[in-house]
């Protein structure tokens, strides 16, 4: 419930307003076992403290790799810390991407925005066991071509035979040559067998909710379809009740949830 | 046991000679709260409360009677899960900070005066903060040593519905000590009960007798009477079921336009566990300390998320609330999380009423299309 | 029925948007269709001027786009195998609402619309059938242009 330092090793700039953070243990010791999906609590000292999931390699947790974008004070002065700057830090907490259910499926990972950033270790661990898994199609779409998360690392991942990735944006200029459209389309033309896919999608809770009625159009089950929600949260563990979501706490019993779990509560407005 | 009145001070000798901080009721501001206490002197003797919807009085009784009232403004989550407190102060280090956590109160709480209804928040609240995959430190820190004096209730208030919630209005679980005042024939006595090992080695200081057939009766009298006396009433069959086919009914927006989203029902709820931390740091950017306040589900930016408030509408807030005491506290913690004590009734300023919300819905079943 | 004929009513027949349609009103559609193609930059469509076709991509990439006075060209779709490039020719007064080009050599089928709407008149069940395979695609347009318009990844309020 306390956050132990970490020394920023590296500040990677991904956008106007979105920076990755590459953070080592201040002390000895002190190490974050998580799995991909999952977020810690970052504390910029004496200012306050926000959930941000980890977007790096679940197999090797050291160093932290965590993706922020600049949205508020917290957020602002942890982006301008700069190299050798301390953040606290406390988790892991909340629920996992289902990766190991979704073993001898064809894997859809949906991402919108900076939804990509939790995806991310999606991404790397099932690239590590690529061999588990059917076809994997990973659809990306974001606002313009220069909000485009990772963009040298969805490149490579491109050029991967084993891995289908579209790019999407909503809006582009002529220097573009990718597709441009709503993340939607790109369900629409990905290589998968309904009857046997497993879903994770995350984004902007709108984004995520016309995805999902794409992919049920497409016949993917309602049950195979994971989404990772945001609600204000202060404590992570269940205590402060800020996260609650109907009977759901999203610290503790999320942050990602099969969309049939949630469904019903997503029809309800201001829930 | 039996115990007499003046036996009441040799149970506060006996907590102080156990270190115990004696917490418990007292007259303040025109209300009964609960505070520390130095002797069975600062107890509300011969005061008694009057309570409905919006309204609260206290009144002088016709008798000494120590415990002649029923539940104030105050609950023990004041105590256990204080409403400002300091979990840790962190000072700046070359390698980063070190944090140090706020040391746990030095004396054990011993509560005297513990309702019925109240044990049975106690138990709630712990389920939230002792039964989970976390525990909270401060919070066991406070529970596991509290010495706990219920009091059984002999007459019921006008907000009161224990008796729907299935919580009172007689101690069954949770105590160390159950008292049962009894005032008749002019004796004034008290028949008390053990709960526990360290309960029952303390009731033998206290010089009692053994309790008659005839006392024993007058006892059950009591709390026979307060049984008779609840103010209020809830139905609490297929409550959450009802609750949750009902997210879209239209007496939300009816009572969305009495409330004033003031976060009174959230404070006097016994119940209630939800906290906002504020991260301070001193003026030389030296230290800095983390702070936990209670929060309201009542207050717009309790829901905050980047840009805007989940719940914009005060109809969307009372509905949280409403429908997380009697519904999503079930799936979240297997019990009701409203024990009937009436508060939220009584300290509502415009006398919103759970109970009579609930029973409107329910007289109007209206199940949302799905 | 000429066997070049017979090979495009086979091909329009088996796309998604044709799917299921009585034979005789697909061999109405064949009549009405033609292959074209379009080189690396070449315009398609103009804004404004009268629409007389749609088109059934089979190969290639093209961009929806708006010009707008000072921005230039915005791109608003890109459109790629399998989708279908117009609605206005279905819809009153039949001009095109948005530039559209080939991004690079793009082949597709071409149907000429004053040819569907008179088969339409004239067969009223046919063009309710070519009416119930359109809206659909224009209310996912409209459903699309909802979704750019509310900018969901839109930058968010600073605190």
């Amino acid at each position: 419930m306390v956050p132990h330092p970490f020394r920023v090793e590296r500040v990677q700039r991904e956008t106007a307003d979105t920076f990755t953070l590459t953070l080592e243990p201040a002390a000895a010791g002190i190490e974050i076992r998580y799995r991909p999906g999952q977020f810690n609590m970052l504390y910029l000292f004496g200012v306050g403290e926000v959930p941000i999931s980890v977007s790096g390699d679940a197999a090797s947790p050291v160093p932290l790799l965590h993706t922020v974008r600049v949205a508020g004070a917290v957020t602002r002065g942890i982006c301008e810390l700069g190299r050798g700057g301390t953040v606290g830090v406390r988790g892991p907490y909340g629920t996992p991407w289902p990766v190991e259910q979704a073993e001898g499926s064809d894997l859809l990972v949906i991402a919108g925005g900076i939804g990509l950033a939790p995806l991310r270790s999606v991404v790397y661990h099932l690239m590590a066991h690529r061999e588990k898994y059917g076809r994997v199609a990973i659809l990306y779409g974001t606002r313009s071509p220069d909000d485009l998360l990772y963009r040298s690392e969805v490149e490579q991942w491109r050029g991967r035979f084993d891995l289908d990735v579209d790019v999407t944006v909503d809006h582009a200029g002529l220097n573009w040559h990718g597709r441009v459209g709503v993340v939607t389309t790109l369900i629409q033309q990905a290589q998968f067998d309904p009857d046997n896919t497993v879903a994770m999608v995350c984004g902007p809770e709108i984004m995520m909710r016309f995805c999902v009625r794409e992919l049920e159009d497409q016949g993917v089950d309602l049950g195979d379809i994971h989404i990772s929600m945001e609600r204000n949260m202060k404590c992570a563990v269940g205590f402060c009740g800020h996260c609650q979501f109907g009977p759901e706490f999203i610290c503790k019993d999320g942050p990602v949830f099969s969309y049939q779990r949630i469904a019903d509560l997503l029809d309800v407005r201001e829930v | 046991m039996v115990v007499v009145a003046e036996g009441l001070d040799r149970l506060f000798e006996a907590l102080r000679r156990r270190e115990f901080t004696v917490v418990g009721p007292t007259v303040r501001d025109g209300a009964i709260v609960y505070d520390e206490l130095e002797s069975a002197a600062d107890l509300p003797t011969g005061w008694t409360d009057e309570q409905d919807g919006g309204h609260y009085r206290l009144e002088r009784r016709d008798d000494e009677a120590v415990f002649g009232y029923v539940v104030g403004p105050h609950s023990w989550k004041r105590y256990l899960h204080p409403p400002f407190l300091r979990l840790w102060r962190a000072e700046k280090r070359d390698d980063g900070f070190q944090v140090a956590r706020d040391e746990a109160p030095r004396k054990p709480y011993a509560f005297l005066g513990v309702r019925s209804c109240e044990l049975h928040a106690i138990a709630i609240q712990d389920r939230v903060f002792l039964e989970g995959e976390h525990v909270d430190p401060i919070y066991r820190e406070r529970r596991e040593n509290a010495f706990i004096v219920a009091v059984n209730c002999g007459q019921a208030g006008g907000t009161c519905f224990c008796v729907s919630m299935n919580t009172g209005p007689k101690a069954s679980q949770g105590f160390d000590l159950a008292l049962t005042e009894v005032l008749e024939d002019g004796r004034h006595y008290f028949v008390v009960e053990s709960g526990s090992d360290r309960g029952a080695e303390l009731l033998a200081e206290l010089g009692g007798s053994e309790a008659t057939e005839v006392e024993l009766t007058a006892a059950e009298v009591a709390v026979k009477n307060a049984v008779g006396q609840m103010g209020r009433s809830l139905e609490t069959e297929g409550l959450k079921e009802l609750l949750y086919r009902n997210y879209e009914h239209p007496r939300w927006d009816q009572v969305a336009e009495r409330c004033l989203a003031c976060t009174n029902c959230t404070m006097v709820c016994p119940t209630c566990f939800c906290s906002s931390v504020e991260d301070v740091s001193d003026l030389d950017g030296e230290g800095a300390e983390r702070w936990r306040t209670w929060d309201s589900c009542f207050s717009g930016e309790f829901s905050y998320i980047h840009g805007g408030n989940v719940r914009q509408t005060v109809k969307s807030r009372y509905r949280q609330w409403m429908t997380h005491k009697l519904a999503t506290w079930y799936d979240q913690f297997g019990s009701s999380g409203c024990v009937g004590c009436g508060r939220c009734i009584t300290w509502c300023p415009v006398a919103i009423d759970i109970t009579e919300e609930a029973a409107a819905i329910r007289l109007d079943d209206r199940p949302s299309e799905q | 029925m000429s066997p070049k004929s017979k090979d495009l009513t086979e091909v329009i027949g088996r796309h998604p948007l044709f799917a299921g349609l009585d034979p005789t009103h697909l061999e109405l559609v064949a009549g009405c269709a033609s292959n074209v193609r379009f080189a690396a930059g070449q315009q398609i469509l103009q804004e404004g001027k009268v629409a007389n076709t749609f088109y059934l991509i089979r190969y290639g990439r093209v961009s929806v786009d708006v010009y707008s006075p000072g921005r230039g060209r915005v791109t608003i779709q890109t459109l790629h195998k399998g989708d279908v490039l117009g609605w206005s020719w279905i819809v009153e007064p039949y001009r095109w609402h948005h530039d559209a080009r080939a991004l690079e050599l793009t082949r597709a089928l071409a149907f000429e619309a004053s040819c569907l709407r008179k088969k339409s008149d004239d067969d009223p069940a046919f063009g309710y059938a070519l009416i119930r395979r359109f809206a659909p695609l224009i209310a996912q347009r409209l459903e699309r242009a909802e979704l750019q318009l509310l900018d969901v990844y839109g930058h968010v309020a600073q605190v």
